[in-house]
């Protein structure tokens, strides 16, 4: 079937079978690697994207679900070259040990800082439950998390 | 992993939803969120042939308040709830506990409707529902029909849905914004309940058990020894009574009655605070 996303701003259009997955049409028809599979079955928020703003995780929806809407990966954050705030925000804070969580935990933090501005730092632990970072490295992310949020950690 | 191919017939409306579910019979499923069906035919523990997505349906997705209920459309997703002004002002409970479906990325796409047609017992919104009293919309070929929540949770992924009919709204009977609490115990964040216990008060106070049998339960006894003028304490204790808890990986039958009895007692004192 023909599936057409808009994809960091780029429309994106691929003819791919029905059950194509999100995350698959992102790195195997885009070509946009930078979305990770962790655990294939929706525990782990590696994977997540926004669509329509809203983090997902593109390993538990199909592209055809997507089709006709706006997907941002951790490729279409920056800005003419700038990092996003919430990026820079994590280099600072050295929110990332091995890296294979941190595409999700930015596109996750992006999310719900537009749901919560300005979160406390339980909504911040509650607002990425849905992300593991197998190298433990929760303390760093939080206070990252906190920090984009324009709050002194 | 990737699903097993099937046939996507993406539906515009309910009527469209119906007409696909007529013509492929026992072959299609709905597809709602997909946050459950998709991880099952990831696994390929479902292999439906034809996927008719309702996921679009604008027209099933509100919630308002229609007089002596608030009516919720059945593709009104988690997140919807959880934000819903009406339900801070009418329906306090369904906020609460869809606030503590899973995670952010789940409850952006996972359904009200979805939670309740799929008939885990170990998710949260039912027990809230059954709890409530609530009573569901269901659409079939032959027209509509309404089916109480105790009528509608038969077995473990058993519903009272037949394969052509799709549920179109959940309506929640008014108890305010106040007066429950659900008290959900998991080891990790993100995770289903072990067991769950919501209590409602509306005139009388109504316990529903999650992950205490093979659907949601009411918990009668501690009702009934509440009604009889039982102190919070002695009611719990009959909080395992008619049920048949599972044991798995994470809890015996014998420590899920010892949670139920635990979560019941915190539920009723906080609900009564
Ligand atoms: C990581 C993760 C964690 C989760 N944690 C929890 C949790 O803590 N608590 C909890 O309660 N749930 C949890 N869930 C499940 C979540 O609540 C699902 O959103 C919900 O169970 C299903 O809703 P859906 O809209 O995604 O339905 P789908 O997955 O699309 O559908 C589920 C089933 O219902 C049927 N169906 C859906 N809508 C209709 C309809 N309107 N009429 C007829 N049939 C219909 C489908 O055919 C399918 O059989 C979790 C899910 C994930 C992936
Ligand atoms: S890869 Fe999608 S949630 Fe882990
Ligand atoms: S930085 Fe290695 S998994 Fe999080």
């Amino acid at each position: 079937m023909d599936v057409s996303i808009t994809v960091n701003h780029q429309t994106q259009h691929h003819d791919v079978e029905a059950r194509t997955l999100l995350v698959q049409f992102l790195r195997e028809h885009c070509l946009l690697t930078g979305t990770k599979v962790g655990c294939d079955t929706s525990s782990c928020g590696a994977c997540t994207v926004l669509v329509d703003g809203e983090s997902v995780k593109s390993c538990t929806m199909l592209a055809a679900q997507a089709d006709g809407r706006r997907v941002t990966t951790i490729e279409g954050l920056a800005t003419d070259g700038e990092l996003h705030p919430v990026q820079q925000s994590f280099q600072a804070n050295h929110a990332l040990q091995c890296g294979f969580c941190t595409a999700g935990m930015v596109l996750a933090t992006v999310s719900l800082l537009e749901e919560i501005p300005n979160p406390t730092e339980r909504d911040v632990r509650l607002g990425l439950e849905g992300n593991l970072c197998r190298c433990t490295g929760y303390h760093n992310i939080v206070q990252a998390v906190l920090a984009a949020a324009g709050q002194q950690p | 992993m990737i699903p097993a191919p099937f046939e996507y017939i993406r539906a515009g409306s309910p009527d469209e939803v119906l007409r696909a579910l007529t013509e492929h019979g026992d072959e299609a499923k709905v597809l709602a969120g997909g946050m459950s069906l998709l991880p099952l035919m990831k696994l390929r523990l479902a292999t439906p042939g034809v996927l008719v997505d309702a996921g679009r349906i604008e027209a099933l997705s509100y919630i308002r308040d229609a007089g002596d209920h608030v009516a919720i459309g059945a593709l009104t997703r988690h997140r919807d709830v959880e934000t819903s002004d009406v339900l801070a002002a009418q329906c306090g409970v369904l906020r609460a506990v869809a606030a503590q479906v899973g995670d952010n990325q789940v409850r952006h796409r996972g359904t009200l409707g979805g939670s309740v047609a799929h008939g885990d017992p170990a998710s949260d919104l039912p027990a809230a529902l059954v709890a409530l009293d609530a009573t569901f919309v269901v659409r079939g070929p032959g027209g509509e029909r309404i089916v109480a929540a105790a009528d509608f949770f038969r077995g473990f992924l058993e519903t009272a849905l037949a394969p052509d009919e799709l549920l179109t709204e959940v309506r929640a009977p008014k108890t305010g914004p106040g007066g429950f609490a659900y008290q959900k115990f998991n080891r990790r964040a993100q995770d289903w309940a072990m067991v769950g216990a919501v209590a409602v008060r509306n005139g009388t106070t109504r316990v529903a058990l999650v992950n205490m049998g093979s659907t949601p339960l009411r918990a009668h006894a501690v009702e009934a020894a509440l009604a009889d003028g039982a102190s919070i304490a002695d009611a719990s204790e009959h909080a395992a009574e008619g049920t048949e808890a599972p044991a798995d990986i994470n809890a015996s039958p014998e420590f899920r009655e010892h949670l139920a009895r635990v979560l019941v007692r915190r539920a009723l004192t906080e609900a009564h605070a």
